[in-house]
């Protein structure tokens, strides 16, 4: 039998929330420290119910400070990115788009860049990151707005015209850099981890990414009309204009909070929407649920790889390129039919 | 009823597009638009729709101003079908035929069971149900357009707007096509159509517009606006409108024919004869 996308939509969500919770508790067990599952279950229930502590006390720090973030963190970011990736594909019309597109991650990496030749903090680095991640944004819209009529081709353009002054400003401050200190922070940086992410950080980032995913959930059903094509979607009752600046706001939202705690995570935005496609179908509705526990899932998993890999840890966001790419010549071979 | 008065559009001030254009469209119409490529045919079809901002004029429907009403509502009145293209995505054809319900839904709502068998009705009606799963990138061109037909039904608006509904199809399509918007008319819509053939003007319209560099040349019905003189004036270039009997039902139609040679169409005369059992008498 052919495997269809579109059917079994409710089955497959709940296996994947299934698969996403797995994976989740099993997080706990990767690490330097080895520690059994009953004792992981003791120390997270000891948070809400008294239980008799029988474990070293270190292991509460381990599990609650260290383990806890990076793994609640890499599903968070990595669902944001896909649902974000997920929104620009469907409104930009265009697969090949990732979250980045109009510049987001350009203008973070020059804003944290900016912040580490200045011996920022970590709280000072992330402001930074997130300011300017929403400066290029909105220099990108405000050029497609002024200049293109606000269409879509023209923010495209102009999203690529911002991220390349980013980029070209980002290397004047590597060349001004500090060779000892300041330049490999900001190569690390740029090459993503999970590892800096501490529980506050959770906290801080929760309720813009709530807030996000609740709106373009709200307006999933607009969102995928815009699949049609800008004016096919107009003559069919969607208010265009303020459906684009809710997505591109949200999804701007989302992905500076994931790349300022972070850093630049590559691919997970443009191929889980892809990997979610083929389990339950192009549309949007059911797309956007689906990459969130696919994208979370997905950077769960290879964060654990990271973190399970003894006496190195690997840039997150070389490994999800590495990972990323082949999927994505996979996907390609199998969906080409789709796109053509 | 869509009346529209004194239409224009321009992108420059010195040159305008769209000239102090005129139409009414009622309950049961179709109307045929007839000109040359670039004559702003698709123009006109943009302002109508609120797609391109008319300059001046007046568009409404039963006497509410459409400039004035938003897009949701607008979309309840009046209804696009596009020519078919692709998706970016692989949709399945019920899922593009759901999209016509957007209008229709609460905000954060979901397509109920409703939306639905309204989805399907439109299917069924145009008779495509049996495809409603195929993907729409893996139709073929008559197929893709009446989905986007059904996708017009599912959204319920009294009128039409279709952008050359019968381009790039083949003969048995564009009877389809043309059949489906006959049967439309009759259960009441109304329904505006672009074409480049202007034989389409007699098979089912009542109501033909010949514009040509931004005007409206003539408009009235079918037999009254499209003569040899009309048309060899709007494509500048020899037609002949001519009637030809079809054997054996011994009906009479009008046929317009595009002239290659200017002797040829001095004395025409010719005797043609397709295929042997439907032989074709053009006079």
């Amino acid at each position: 039998m052919r495997f269809n996308s579109n059917d079994h939509f409710v089955v497959k969500i709940i296996a994947l929330v299934c698969f996403t919770i797995t994976l989740f508790l099993a997080s706990f067990l990767v690490g330097r420290f080895a520690i059994s599952p009953l004792t992981v279950l003791k120390i997270i229930l000891s948070k809400f119910i008294a239980i008799p502590q029988d474990w070293d006390t270190t292991l509460n720090l381990v599990v609650l400070q260290v383990r806890l973030p990076r793994i609640v963190l890499g599903i968070l970011v990595g669902g944001a990115l896909s649902v974000s990736g997920a929104a620009y594909q469907t409104l930009f019309k265009n697969p090949m788009v990732s979250p980045d597109i109009l510049g987001v991650s350009a203008g973070a990496a020059f804003g944290a860049a900016l912040a580490m030749i200045n011996n920022g903090n970590w709280w000072q680095i992330q402001l930074l990151a997130f300011v300017f991640g929403i400066v290029a944004v909105a220099a990108a819209y405000t050029i497609a707005y002024v200049f293109g009529g606000n269409t879509i081709t023209v923010l495209i353009l102009a999203g690529i015209v911002v991220s390349s002054l980013f980029q070209s400003l980002l290397s004047i401050v590597k060349t001004l850099a500090d060779t000892n200190n300041a330049l490999p922070t900001i190569t690390y940086w740029l090459m993503g981890s999970l590892g800096k992410g501490k529980n506050e950080d959770v906290l801080i980032m929760l309720p813009t990414l709530a807030l996000s995913l609740c709106l373009i959930y709200i307006l999933r059903s607009q969102i995928n009309v815009l699949a049609a094509g800008e004016d096919e979607a107009r003559t069919m009752g969607v208010n265009v204009p303020l459906v684009k600046l809710v997505v591109v706001v949200c999804s701007t939202l989302m992905t500076v909070s994931a790349i300022s705690v972070c850093g630049i995570v590559g691919w997970v935005g443009m191929v889980v929407p892809h990997i979610a496609r083929m389990l339950t179908g192009a549309s949007f509705s059911k797309l956007a649920v689906t990459s969130f526990f696919i994208g979370g899932a997905f950077l769960l998993l290879i964060d654990n790889v990271i973190r399970g890999i003894e006496g190195v840890e690997l840039p997150l966001g070389v490994l999800t390129a590495l990972v990323g790419t082949p999927v994505f010549v996979l996907l390609l071979s199998r969906v080409k039919k789709g796109w053509s | 009823m869509l009346t529209v008065k004194g239409l224009s559009y321009y992108y420059r001030p010195d040159q305008m597009i769209l000239k102090d254009i005129s139409l009414a469209l009622a309950s049961q119409d179709i109307l045929c638009l007839l000109g040359p490529n670039g004559t702003g045919k698709t123009t006109l079809l943009r302002c109508l729709l609120s797609l391109n901002k008319m300059k001046s004029g007046s568009i409404e429907i039963d006497g509410c101003d459409l400039t004035k009403l938003s897009a949701r509502k607008r979309a309840k009145m009046m209804a696009y079908v596009p020519q078919a293209t692709m998706m970016a995505f692989p949709y399945e054809a019920r899922e593009v035929v759901l999209m016509g319900r957007v209008t229709h839904l609460a905000t954060g709502g979901r397509p109920t069971n409703k939306d639905r068998e309204l989805a399907d009705e439109a299917m069924e009606r145009l008779g495509i149900l049996h495809m409603s799963r195929h993907l729409f990138n893996e139709m073929s061109g008559g197929e893709k357009q009446m989905v986007l037909v059904a996708r017009a039904l599912a959204q319920q608006a009294g009128i039409m707007i279709m952008d050359e509904p019968t381009a790039n199809l083949d003969y048995s399509n564009q009877v389809k096509i043309l059949r489906v918007i006959k049967v439309l008319a009759e259960q009441g819509y109304s329904i505006l159509m672009t074409s480049h053939f202007p034989d389409h003007a007699f098979l089912g319209c009542n109501k033909v517009v010949l514009m040509r560099d931004g005007l409206f040349m003539a408009q009235g019905s079918p037999d009254d606006v499209v003569t040899s003189e009309n048309l060899s004036k709007l494509y500048a270039t020899s037609v002949c409108v001519t009637t030809a009997t079809l054997y054996p039902r011994d009906e009479i139609t009008k046929v317009c024919i595009p002239i290659m040679s200017e002797l040829v169409q001095l004395k025409l005369n010719i005797e043609t004869s397709v295929g042997e059992s439907t032989p074709t008498e053009v006079e």
